[in-house]
């Protein structure tokens, strides 16, 4: 084994990347296992988080402000929003914060960089499993039989959702790096982008002009398939969907360029 | 023969000026392109100045060498650490390392306060590049070492400190890597846990292994290293032995002893201490001195105008070289009167019977008002009280504490132990 140190850009390299394999599962397992020590209900927090904002966005967006799911009940067309996007804004919040977050690691000990966006994203899987067992519930409760395409397409909708959260993510962890003012701006920004997506609301509701530039936001596209096969509400445009699915591979593509562009000089001024 | 470490004109830039701030706001960005738009839009900004952490350096490190790298603070030493480290990279030069890395720059890195100590094992283990397997394999050993077994299962953070190093070292300790590079971290723990780190660095040290060990330390460089590099101002100042490199780093301290006081720009402003001295008796100045031998410390002063015929307060301090202050001797104590009518001082504080253990020290000078600090050097010269102690067992050194005190002792026999024949069971 000979490891060369030169100046500038150092390349991901992936075998790298995989030989350190096991850290990527013990700082994801680290995450979990802190993020709820020191609470009373633990991770059932993963399943009440959502299962609340359902039912806050159903009581006034629905009740109140009279938003509809196109046909079917509101509750389950909400929380098939609220389940990818809550993964997605997860994802890249999580991956945001993990250099920052893990600064005393980062200024003590080398390992390929790129580790701490990616794992950080993997906690954000678990809170998805736990709130898919609300969905599955909220299924059996409204007698909704999910369709066989949409249960097919659940793992390449994830993937799409994965892609944009941690592709944005690790643009921003290396920017947060260098402006802390990323991690006071996104949890606005995430909140911001939700109401520009069709997560409490259908596709259907946004005006004729706009929607073919609805697909560029990749959740879209995730949210309305998802809807449209799984649910049975409402319709989706593949045409669509697979632009969404192009820009969350550029967008992945994006943020690991930047990332490792920066990643020589992040020790130097974390 | 191929070496396990090869340094090829390493050097190291720090940009200091605008960007010596650790992380930059926004705003800041903004509010210099709003303040200098036609400057800002060239580029970076002008004011910005280079500074060299590491200049040039080049050495080798054979398969099997345990070398010392030796430097006053600021000197580099760190900086190479972290570029061999790989957690900063250079800015020209190369390194190449052989082998199965593994750099400890402090023991229980990525610690969790709220993890167990199970949990941290494996955490650290870990980031330091070992697999699960591997700690599964290590771990009892691990644990019989930190000698913290009952607590495996506590959260770190009920730890007392000595617990948490002796965990985090322990882990450092059964790394087993080709090369291994090392900082400091032999400090932790009570002395006994001191002991048995040194013995297991030195054992890693006779195993075969490269090792890269960066210490302030003389002693514990003198006793784990064959060979050492003497850094001073990010250069490489010597490459040999580590004697001839601790004898190198010696000579720089002198070197700083001999030299006028030197301090930043203002900081002195109502007199500036120019020149200390540590002589003996005869007014000679050893490096070394005697047990108990006579020491007589002077400095000279310049002293500001609006001064001048006023009542003067001159103080000498005694640090250990690790920075435990020992001793304070203020003229006022001892009723000196101090002033000067041209401006020229020169104060003289005789200690007829110090009473230091052996070892390094360092002194301080200053010069003040009844209640305004005129100047302060610190550190600005060091001595040397010769070994005294090392013959006896336990070794008589400064790990003892610095102060030789005159003791007695003698075995106390209790009254009704006496009556069963005065010996003690």
């Amino acid at each position: 084994m000979e490891i060369v140190i030169k100046p500038g850009r150092r390349r991901s390299d992936l075998r790298e990347i995989w030989a350190n394999r096991e850290l990527f599962y013990f700082l994801a397992w680290r995450d979990f296992k802190v993020r709820y020590k020191q609470t009373l209900i633990g991770a059932a927090w993963a399943i009440f988080q959502p299962l609340l904002l359902m039912v806050v966005f159903t009581l006034f967006f629905n009740k109140v402000a009279g938003i509809s799911s196109p046909s079917g009940h509101y509750p389950i067309f909400a929380y098939t929003g609220l389940l990818f996007w809550n993964f997605f804004g997860g994802a890249m919040q999580a991956a945001s914060n993990s250099l920052v977050g893990n600064q005393a690691v980062v200024t003590k000990v080398y390992f390929p960089r790129l580790i701490a966006p990616l794992s950080a994203t993997l906690v954000t899987v678990v809170d998805f499993l736990c709130a898919s067992s609300v969905y599955v519930a909220l299924m059996v409760y409204y007698r909704v039989i999910p369709g066989m395409l949409g249960v097919l397409l659940v793992v390449p909708m994830l993937l799409i959702t994965w892609l944009a959260g941690a592709g944005l993510g690790t643009w921003l962890a290396a920017l947060n790096v260098k402006y802390r003012d990323v991690r006071q701006i996104l949890p606005f920004f995430i909140q911001a982008l939700m109401f520009v997506t069709p997560v409490i609301y259908a596709l259907a509701f946004v005006p004729d002009r706009f929607r073919e530039f609805v697909y560029l936001n990749p959740m879209a596209g995730v949210i309305t398939a998802m809807r449209a096969e799984l649910i049975h509400q409402g319709s989706v445009a593949w045409s669509g969907v697979a632009i969404s699915a192009a820009i969350s591979v550029l967008l992945f593509a994006f943020g690991v360029l930047y990332f490792e562009r920066a990643e020589a000089g992040i020790a130097d001024i974390i | 023969m191929t070496p396990t470490i090869e340094v090829r004109n390493l050097s190291k830039a720090y940009t200091i000026g605008h960007d010596i701030v650790s992380y930059r706001a926004l705003r800041d960005e903004l509010s210099t392109v709003l303040k200098h738009p036609v400057r800002s839009l060239r580029g970076r900004m002008r004011e910005t100045e280079q500074l060299w952490a590491l200049r040039d350096l080049s050495f080798d490190v054979q398969e099997g060498d345990v070398l010392g790298v030796i430097g006053r603070n600021g000197s580099g030493k760190s900086t190479l650490l972290k570029i061999l480290s790989r957690i900063v990279a250079p800015t020209e030069g190369s390194a190449v390392l052989r082998g199965k890395v593994a750099s400890l720059l402090e023991v229980g890195t990525g610690f969790h306060a709220e993890l167990t100590g199970r949990e941290n094992v494996y955490l650290n283990g870990a980031l330091l590049g070992l697999s699960r397997r591997q700690i599964d394999a290590r771990f009892d050993e691990i644990v019989a070492f930190s000698e913290v077994e009952r607590f495996m299962d506590t959260a770190v953070k009920f730890y007392s400190s000595g617990m948490y190093v002796r965990l985090a070292f322990a882990v450092a300790a059964h790394l087993n890597p080709d090369v291994l590079i090392v900082d400091e971290v032999l400090a932790v723990g009570d002395a006994a846990f001191q002991r048995k780190s040194l013995a297991k660095m030195s054992a890693v040290a006779t195993e075969g292994r490269t090792v890269l060990f960066v210490s302030h330390n003389p002693d514990s460089v003198l006793a784990l290293c064959k060979r050492g590099i003497h850094l001073s101002g990010g250069r490489l100042i010597c490459e040999g032995s580590a004697f001839e490199a601790l004898e190198s780093y010696r000579e720089e301290l002198d070197k700083f002893e001999e030299a006028t006081v030197k301090r930043p720009d203002g900081a002195a402003p109502g007199a500036v201490i120019t020149q200390v001295r540590v002589q003996n008796e005869s007014g000679s100045a050893p490096r070394l001195f005697q047990a108990n031998e006579q020491i007589v410390f002077e400095f000279d002063a310049q002293v500001e105008r609006e001064y001048l015929d006023r009542s003067l307060v001159a103080g000498f301090g005694i640090d250990t070289e690790a920075g435990m202050r020992v001793f304070t001797a203020v003229s006022t104590w001892a009723g000196a009167e101090i002033s000067t009518a041209d401006g020229r001082v020169t104060v003289r504080c005789d200690v007829p019977s110090p009473r230091l253990v052996s070892g390094r020290y360092f002194v301080s000078a200053s010069l003040s008002t009844a209640d305004e600090m005129l100047d302060h050097a610190r550190a600005a010269i060091t001595f040397e009280i010769a070994p005294s102690g090392l013959l006896l067992d336990p070794p008589r050194d400064s790990s003892h504490g610095p102060i030789d005190l005159d003791f007695r002792f003698e075995q106390v026999i209790a009254p009704d132990r006496q009556e069963v024949g005065g010996q003690v069971r």
